[in-house]
């Protein structure tokens, strides 16, 4: 199987941080950059494709073993540093991850335990008043979407064919569910939540924004002046508005999980 | 005389449903259930896809008390369509982990019991499913702060993808012999990394790594407990009763970091060194 | 999957409700509850499809001449044989009668 190994969560992270140098003591895998967003200090972090990764089945960018705890680390060290600050920095977390690592190191030790740990950082962070922001600029698949940005209290998507949401890729969703892909396809243009497409995903409501670039691999200033702007914005949105989960309860297509929970509220 | 007893008055748990699980494990008398199927609200995805939905989307949600003290628990089915989750049972889940901490905020300790029996996202309702895993975990992290979240993985379905990642989140964590607790389903290994990686067949080499005893002897679980309704609410309760003040193992970086660097990651994999990996800094 | 309906002579409304069975592979789910005197209403929606006459016989041998409790019946079948939904139907009218 070629693959061409995406550099668009490296290049965003670059850009976004003007290049500031990066937090040792991580894999290579992890990229973990203090720079400012809107004049105050923030932490990015961004998995990235390692093709000399200790575990073969994490070279291409995939969340793993190493990846998964060291998100943990670099979260914690936020959390510790801002104990005692009356304003918690913001996270920012670039997501570029074409999926968790499949094999059998990972199973054998444990990646679910791993990427508990990115998930309980991030949360955690979010439940200490850290604004956490996802910008969506590749992949955002299954496992590794859950460890690397699914915590995270604003989701902003770019639209490119190559920002994609999903649980699984077609050819093993299409095996798991007994189908073939055409059937996976055919049932997913008329449901939504199955879809691949970012539109598709966009109207679950879980996205806060969209934004269209010129150039998705390798942002130029336009670009990153845009994106910028957002993020900022969604910083400003969540001092204002709380750090939990519930603005993305909203959309039409998430009807059911707002009943659900009136109704356990009612019954409670 | 005391084992023959023992086995002679056992009652299975992985033999019974997630509603006679729920009523085995809670105080006796004490079960309300919330969205009973009578509520019937049932997947709004499966119909269009041709699939029959269950009343209550293959999750049962009740309130009640363990040894006296307020809980809510939630039991997956893994009868239905694997124990996948979708967006109402995943709904169903992270709200009454949503409102059991919202109870302590207002002083009252209710503390959670998950029976996880679930093969991760229902794919055919995907994106949702991700979405309402995502939210279950953000609601297990807010709760475990103030009340134990205690998972159990009884078997036989196992716990697998996003919400292995949730059952390692809890603040403690069961597994009986019938439980595999891992991240991938093996059919997806195979596909993803090929059978030379994972022979998703071979069902003594993937018990052997993802298997309950397994992973309780790597430390990955809190307890090992046998199939029987009565020994696991024992152990719920003890746990409730001294729930110790262990940093939970998803915060346990430092450790899991030293132990990846020292580990030799060219040989592949067997359960033997994970072993040796995971108890040598116990010993 | 097919969603068919039918309905039988029935007595008294039944006092309760019942439910049991999973809608698991070769399994079904069925919900009783109290319905209008002198009716049994069943709605089946099973996976399989061609099956209503199936279903007619069997409600038939269940039900016909047998007086059985006025009831809405929903059925959500996963491709029950006929002995599996007897057992299940079964069940659930015994747990009527129980709780």
């Amino acid at each position: 199987m070629s693959t061409v190994l995406s550099q668009r969560g490296l290049n965003w992270l670059h850009a976004l941080t003007a290049d500031a140098a990066g937090q040792s003591g991580y894999p290579a895998s992890l990229k973990v950059v203090d720079a400012p967003l809107a004049g105050r200090p923030a932490r990015y972090l961004a998995v990235v494709p390692d093709a000399d990764n200790r575990f073969p089945r994490a070279r291409h960018g995939e969340v793993g073993l190493l990846e998964g705890w060291s998100l943990g680390q670099a979260l914690d060290e936020v959390i510790a540093a801002d104990r005692d600050a009356p304003v918690k920095r913001a996270v920012v977390a670039v997501v570029d991850v074409p999926s968790q690592a499949y094999g059998r190191r990972e199973e054998a030790l444990g990646i679910h335990q791993a990427l508990a740990g990115a998930v309980d950082g991030y949360a955690r962070a979010r439940l200490a008043g850290h604004p956490v922001i996802a910008l969506l600029v590749g992949k955002a698949m299954s496992g590794a979407f859950l460890a690397h940005g699914y915590q995270a209290n604003r989701i902003v998507a770019l639209r490119d064919p190559g920002v994609m949401v999903h649980a699984m890729g077609k050819e093993s969703a299409a095996r798991v569910t007994l189908r073939t892909v055409d059937e996976l396809e055919a049932f997913a243009a008329k449901v939504p939540p199955m879809a691949y497409d970012l539109d598709s995903y966009a109207s679950l409501g879980l996205l806060w924004e969209t934004l269209s670039v010129e150039r998705i691999e390798q942002p130029g200033a336009e670009d990153l002046a845009r994106v910028r702007a957002c993020l900022e914005q969604a910083e400003a949105d969540i001092r204002a508005a709380g750090t939990d989960l519930r603005g993305r309860l909203g959309a039409a297509n998430r009807a059911a999980s707002r009943r659900v929970r009136e109704l356990l509220r009612a019954q409670w | 005389m005391s084992d023959l007893n023992a086995l002679l008055h056992s009652r299975s748990f992985v033999e019974l449903g997630a509603r006679q699980r729920a009523s085995a494990l809670l105080d006796q008398g004490s079960l309300r259930e919330l969205l009973d199927p009578f509520a019937r609200v049932k997947s709004p995805w499966l119909e269009a896809q041709g699939i029959v939905a269950q009343a209550d989307d293959g999750v049962v949600v009740a309130k009640g008390s363990l040894g006296g003290r307020p809980a809510v628990l939630a039991a997956i089915e893994g009868g239905f369509q694997g124990g996948s989750l979708g967006e109402v049972g995943g709904a169903k889940i992270a709200g009454a982990l949503e409102l059991a901490a919202e109870d302590n905020r207002n002083g009252i300790p209710t503390c959670a019991v998950l029976l996880l029996e679930t093969g991760g996202v229902r794919l055919q309702e995907a994106n949702l499913g991700l979405a309402a895993i995502a939210e279950v975990q953000a609601a297990i992290v807010e709760l475990r702060q103030y009340q134990p979240v205690i998972g159990v993985v009884a078997g036989p379905v196992g716990c697998f993808g996003g919400m292995s990642i949730a059952a390692a989140l809890c603040s403690h964590l069961l597994v009986t012999r019938e439980a595999r607790l891992g991240l991938n389903g093996p059919q997806v290994i195979e596909q993803e990394a090929g059978i030379e990686e994972y022979d998703s067949r071979d069902r003594p080499f993937i018990w052997s790594l993802t298997g309950g005893e397994q992973r309780f002897a790597c430390g990955l679980v809190d307890a090992y407990v046998a199939d029987d309704a009565q020994a696991i609410r024992e152990r719920l309760l003890g746990i409730l009763e001294r729930p110790g003040d262990a940093l939970p193992r998803s915060r346990q970086y430092p450790r899991f970091l030293d132990l990846l660097g020292r580990y030799d990651a060219a040989p592949q994999a067997d359960a033997a060194a994970v072993r040796a990996l995971y108890q040598g800094d116990q010993a | 999957m097919e969603t068919l309906s039918f309905e039988f002579p029935a007595g008294q409304p039944a006092r309760q409700r019942a439910q049991v069975g999973c809608v698991g592979s070769g399994d079904l789910e069925v919900l009783l509850e109290p319905g209008p005197a002198g009716r049994l209403s069943i709605q089946v929606v099973t996976s399989v499809n061609g099956s209503a006459e199936r279903w007619r016989h069997l409600f038939e041998r269940m039900f016909a001449g047998s007086n059985p409790p006025a009831l809405n019946v929903d059925i959500h079948d996963f491709g029950a044989t006929p002995g599996v939904v007897r057992l299940r139907l079964e069940q659930a009218l015994e747990e009527l009668s129980h709780v």
